[in-house]
């Protein structure tokens, strides 16, 4: 009941802020979702949705810290785990 | 970035199991408070990958689970009433009542339609100003705003032929019940990341004070969910009872203040009853009075109908984390999501659903 599916915010419509949607694009989807409740978004950004409804503005720079940190464990222990499974890095 | 993949990277999740393996000295046990982190780590396995020193628990963060049975009585007889249209969330419909569910009531010639938002039930509302429509306000803090949003809109437009169930339930109180039982095991929380994208985290904050229990609040991708336990497991490793956000991207502490004015508006706090734990002191909401005309309980009179739950199911020990779906003797064979005994085999959220769908039948 909780799933709230990510999605970029292709236009805007309606100035009043109770009543704007916005034109969202869930990987090829498209989908009107109100955005009462991010009246900061703005067309480039992501949204997560929520029974038609924007919950959240993704915040893209927290995004990328802590996919960057996650890669970076990955990367450690990949060199950790080479020699286990006899795997090395492919060139 | 489509904040989804990047979330899903096989070997980034097997470092991290590893890094969770050199940090473990000893047995901890971890529940994620929330359903859709239930079936996110029974679908990849994710229980599977992580050392035998951790074991997960399921929490109660499924609303459909604890809405009780008077509650699925009322709606089917609201249904069942000719001029009205019913209309829900697709997972209510197949939860038992005490005698039948909506599904059924829908077979039997009621008009009962799935929607996808509320807001969809407010434009079946403005289509059909002859008929009644009444709609299923079901979920934890997440969907709350949504169904405020619908309620508050009706209002505003003098729409009267609209009201709603208003069945919202609340994590924190939930998470304090499982913390205050004698027979409480769990040492650290996986918190529910979409309920505090709505609400922030200063609850679980004071919880993790309370009880001196860690909590990392958590996304829904796999990544995520390793992520917050390695966090969970340093705290713990650690002697450390604190809270951390670990979905950043979409939750701070504030939480979505927007969305909160719009709860505190249309909802005030009140006792709710979850289906086999019972009563929990404010742990829910109702509509305020100034939006009773929108109450569908109370626009049918439908208050003090009340059912006895089915003593096979063992459901309020599983969504309290004390037992596992596969301990239920009815699990697989009296109970299955096709004829369910309880509403967890039931809702997509359920864990009994989640071991059945991801074969943990042994």
């Amino acid at each position: 009941m909780c799933l709230a599916v990510p999605g970029r915010v292709l236009s805007v419509e309606g100035g009043d802020p109770a009543f704007r949607t916005g034109n969202v694009d869930f990987c090829g989807v498209r989908k009107t979702v109100n955005l009462a409740f991010t009246p900061e978004v703005e067309p480039g950004d992501f949204v997560l949705v929520h029974v038609g409804f924007a919950i959240s503005r993704v915040d893209q720079e927290e995004a990328a810290r802590t996919y960057g940190y996650l890669k970076q464990i990955g990367a450690l222990e990949d060199e950790g785990l080479a020699p286990k499974d006899g795997q090395g890095d492919t060139p | 970035m489509k904040y989804v993949d990047e979330y899903r990277d096989p070997q980034i999740a097997l470092a991290i199991a590893e890094q969770i393996s050199h940090r473990v000295t000893r047995p901890w046990v971890l529940m994620e408070v929330c359903g859709g982190q239930t079936h996110t780590l029974m679908r990849y396995g994710i229980d599977e990958l992580l050392p035998k020193e951790i074991e997960l628990v399921h929490g109660p963060g499924c609303p459909v689970c604890v809405t009780p049975l008077e509650m699925v009585d009322r709606a089917i007889r609201i249904a069942s009433l000719p001029d009205v249209i019913f209309t829900s969330y697709g997972d209510m419909l197949r939860v038992p009542g005490s005698q039948s569910d909506l599904f059924q009531a829908s077979a039997n010639g009621a008009d009962v339609r799935i929607v996808y938002s509320p807001m969809e039930a407010i434009k079946i509302a403005r289509a059909n100003p002859g008929r009644r429509i009444v709609f299923f306000g079901v979920g934890f803090e997440t969907t709350a705003p949504a169904n405020a949003m619908a309620v508050w809109q009706a209002k505003r437009e003098g729409l009267r032929n609209f009201s709603m169930i208003v069945a919202h339930v609340l994590v924190p109180p939930a998470m304090r019940l499982i913390l205050q039982s004698p027979t409480n095991r769990v040492q650290g929380f996986i918190g529910p990341g979409h309920v505090c994208t709505v609400m922030g985290f200063q609850e679980y904050e004071e919880l993790t004070k309370e009880f001196r229990v860690p909590i990392v609040v958590g996304g829904f991708e796999p990544l995520d969910l390793l992520e917050a336990i390695a966090m969970l497991v340093a705290q713990l490793e650690e002697g450390r009872a604190e809270i951390e956000n670990q979905y950043s991207r979409s939750v701070n502490y504030e939480g979505n203040l927007t969305a909160q004015r719009i709860l505190r508006e249309v909802f005030e706090v009140s006792d709710r009853k979850w289906r086999g734990i019972g009563s929990i002191e404010d742990s829910g909401y109702r509509l305020r009075d100034e939006y009773a005309a929108y109450d569908a309980e109370r626009v049918f009179g439908l208050e003090d109908l009340n059912a006895e739950e089915p003593k096979e199911c063992i459901s309020a020990l599983v969504l309290q984390g004390l037992k596992k779906p596969v301990d239920c003797p009815a699990f697989g064979t009296r109970c299955t999501p096709m004829r369910p005994l309880g509403a967890p085999m039931v809702s997509t959220e359920g864990a009994c659903a989640a071991y059945y769908q991801y074969r943990r039948h042994a």
